[in-house]
């Protein structure tokens, strides 16, 4: 490969060839290692679909039955796998239909290249038929666009998009392609993108503040851990692990972080948030140094920010330099790699167990698990529960699968009671919380770790809104394993309307069609379970099922989850009922 | 407390970059004073001019928000005193009213403003000063009737000594260090 520079971008190149843009679409594709694409035909992008014909068998093209379960999906494969999730779609209405995935993997940083036709460029700006800006729409949630109006930008602008996508913080990039511009011929050469002077996707690690962290963590009496994805998206889970062990620190995961540590490590204290564990969201007002690894302090983990953890001196370890003190102020930040800065701060940390702050934990875990849990998990009332459903899952699975979720309160039951022993194996909706986002993500997971069993848990409501992709996984004859909990409610809506506006039911009442019915119309197996009696047999059924198959559970209507930090409070004010 | 602030964002030349930027400011409902636009002494590194109202801690995460943006090189933000800045008015007034009588180019001539273009119908005042100045001709020639008016953006030259160029060069070495 040769290098070449222009501008201020440096690139390696290989040799050239002769091809329309359309094909070197493809072929760029196939360069950046993709062998897997989720999309969907139209006008605009048919020279593409033209050219994905001749390489079926190096490059699989997955029709969902919409194109936001295309980003969806690709999204589910690029969380379960760490790779970049690839997306097709035509102009107009398909590249619209995108932009609810994009946002979702903007907010959640999975890395996605999403490529969209559009109108002959003569025809831009005339309102051409499907022609929508989708540069200028997509522009707030995408990490980087670009548009190609001639095919000789073709292969520089994908080495380019996959680049950004998966460096630093990874993100979705969108390139939209003129229809000229994919059948105009161009010499094509493979370029590998190399970097960019305005984009430093890391920083070096500064050793003089990770010695500063490493001198307030071995200070502290009560350090505490968060970790976030980071932890997941630099491959850090060992260093992460070995890090608390050596210092001995209490660690809890924001949903995003999940599975990046065993369920059941000692160190494990579960889950932060509105509906996480009693103990982390108490005792984040009580730790005297905080110490967070790859998050991003969202709203729903922090509560009334102005109450938070207001006595903790804050160490933040963090990728992207626009979040540090973006919503709490740090003492030490220590910007880069997650796994670069947690295997230096391991270094320099002394050997530590903090049992009794531990014992604090475990304690309150103890109060949680008298109130809240002993009841969702084995529940003495006749309706089942969300949570022992969740239980059986795990029980059945040993912990092994890949559990993607949908939103709501399913969502939360299934982060609080999934157990893990592997990493990349909680795939949820966590920032932009897009329901409908389950079935396809559960697709895309499946597709990435084909032996890896996949669980979908989704609700009824979430179920409806992208349930056509249920034909997505009859076509492709993907083995992915939906348990929908019904409460014939919009759930998580109606508990807030439960406690907050007077159990006023406003619009949230699900009158369902039979899901067992329209299941078997997609040639999927299906099973009910109204009774206790016969969960575990059904969960065993599904799990052994070697094609997909789709288990509903009726579970009780009107239940909550518990606990709850409720808007505007304090994580210490977080309730148990 | 809110105070006027000049952020001076660098880029690359690329289209839809200024949608990129001011889409920051959009989305925190954040109102922009003025902005200027043009290349600075690096080629093909755009500059621009960003004045807004707002406080110190909002400016610096808006900073932060820009400098993320792939093809921002650098962004910095600036108070008033931290800078040296300028703006450029332009002032269409009828011709006879500045040939009839001599108070009217007194003034142009006590604004230090001069006349760019004389024209039968019309004559054409610039002015390069801070609001403040620009405006007061405006307010002295009012009563002549001014014709048409335009302000530019503020455009700024930072105090401190950090030239844009050492800035670029060393983004662009550690790029060939990968
Ligand atoms: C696309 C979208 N629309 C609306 C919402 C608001 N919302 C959050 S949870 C929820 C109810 C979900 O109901 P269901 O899918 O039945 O799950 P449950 O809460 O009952 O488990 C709604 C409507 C959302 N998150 N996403």
């Amino acid at each position: 490969m040769k290098t070449v520079e222009l501008q201020n971008e440096v690139f390696a190149q290989k040799p050239t060839q002769t091809m329309s843009g359309a094909q070197a679409v493809v072929q760029a594709l196939i360069d950046e290692g993709t062998d897997l694409l989720f999309g969907y035909p139209g006008g605009a992008i048919m020279p593409v679909y033209d050219a994905l014909y001749d390489v079926e068998d190096r490059l699989n093209h997955v029709l969902t039955r919409h194109e936001q379960g295309a980003t969806h999906a690709a999204q589910g494969y690029a969380r379960a796998t760490g790779k970049v999730g690839v997306c097709i779609a035509t102009s107009g209405p398909g590249a619209t239909n995108l932009i609810t995935g994009i946002a979702d993997a903007q907010i959640d940083s999975t890395p996605l290249v999403c490529i969209t036709g559009q109108v002959h460029s003569h025809l831009l700006g005339t309102d051409a038929f499907q022609e929508t800006d989708v540069v200028g729409i997509s522009m707030p949630v995408t990490k980087w666009n670009f548009q190609v109006t001639k095919a000789e930008e073709i292969p520089m602008a994908i080495a380019k998009a996959f680049y950004i996508a998966r460096s630093g913080r990874p993100g979705p990039v969108l390139v939209d392609i003129t229809k000229d511009a994919q059948f105009e011929q161009l010499e094509y050469s493979q370029y590998s993108f190399k970097g960019l002077r305005s984009y430093q996707p890391k920083s070096k690690l500064n050793m003089q503040k990770v010695a500063e962290a490493a001198e307030l963590i071995n200070a502290a009496k009560k350090p505490f851990v968060l970790f976030g994805q980071g932890v997941l998206l630099s491959q850090a889970e060992e260093a992460f692990k070995a890090f608390i062990e050596k210092a001995g620190i209490p660690s809890a995961w924001t949903i995003m972080g999940a599975s990046a540590l065993d369920s059941d490590h000692y160190l494990n204290v579960g889950m932060l948030g509105m509906h996480g564990n009693y103990a982390p969201n108490k005792l984040t007002n009580e730790c005297d140094v905080l110490i967070a690894v790859g998050m991003r302090f969202d709203d729903r983990v922090t509560g009334d920010l102005s109450r938070y953890a207001k006595q903790a001196k804050v160490v933040h370890l963090e990728i992207d330099p626009a979040e540090i003190d973006k919503n709490v102020k740090t003492d030490v930040a220590v910007l880069g790699d997650a796994k670069e800065a947690l295997l230096a701060l391991t270094g320099l940390v002394d050997e530590n167990k903090h049992e009794s702050w531990l014992a604090e934990f475990r304690k309150l875990e103890q109060e949680e698990f008298a109130m809240v849990v002993k009841d969702e998990l084995t529940p003495s009332s006749k309706e089942l529960t969300m949570g022992e459903v969740m239980r059986t899952i795990n029980q059945c699975t040993d912990g092994q699968a890949i559990v993607v979720t949908d939103v709501g309160q399913h969502q939360m039951i299934a982060c609080r009671y999934a157990k893990f022993k592997q990493s990349k194996s909680l795939i949820t909706s966590g920032g932009l919380g897009t329901m409908g986002f389950c079935l396809p993500a559960a697709i895309g997971a499946k597709m990435g770790h084909p032996n890896r069993e996949v669980v979908a848990v989704i609700g009824d409501g979430g179920f409806q809104m992208t349930i056509q992709e249920l034909g997505t996984i009859f076509q492709s004859k993907t083995p992915v394993k939906i348990v929908v909990l019904n409460n014939e409610f919009l759930g998580m809506v109606r508990q807030w309307q439960d406690l907050f506006f007077d159990k006023r039911y406003a619009s949230t009442t699900m009158v369902n069609p039979d899901f067992q019915t329209i299941v078997k119309g997609y040639h999927i197996q299906t099973r009910e379970v109204r009774e206790r009696s016969e969960l575990e047999s059904a969960v065993k059924e599904m799990l052994n099922s070697t094609e997909s198959f789709f288990l509903e559970v009726k579970v009780g209507r009107e239940k909550n989850v518990f606990p709850m930090v409720p808007t505007g409070a304090s994580v210490s004010e977080i309730r148990l009922k | 407390m809110k105070r006027r602030y000049t952020i001076s964002v660098f880029t690359e030349d690329m289209v839809g970059l200024l949608n990129r930027v001011t889409i920051i400011f959009t989305r925190r409902k954040i109102n922009i004073h003025s902005i200027a636009a043009s290349e600075s002494e690096v080629p093909n590194v755009h500059r621009y001019t960003i004045v807004i109202e707002e406080h110190e801690d909002t400016v610096k995460k808006i900073v932060l928000q820009l400098e993320k943006q792939v093809e921002i090189i650098k962004a910095f933000y600036h108070l008033d005193e931290e800078i040296v800045y300028q703006e450029i008015a332009l002032y269409k007034v009828p011709t006879d009213v500045l040939a009839a009588g001599k108070e009217a180019e007194k003034i142009v001539r006590a604004h230090y403003a001069r006349v760019l273009s004389v024209e039968s119908q019309f004559t054409v005042i610039e002015k390069t000063g801070q609001k403040e100045e620009t405006q007061a001709l405006f307010n002295e020639l009012k009563p002549f009737g001014i014709l048409e008016f335009v302000r530019s953006g503020r455009i700024a030259i930072t105090k401190p000594m950090r030239t844009l160029t050492a800035i670029v060069e060393e983004l662009e070495s550690e790029i060939k260090q990968n």
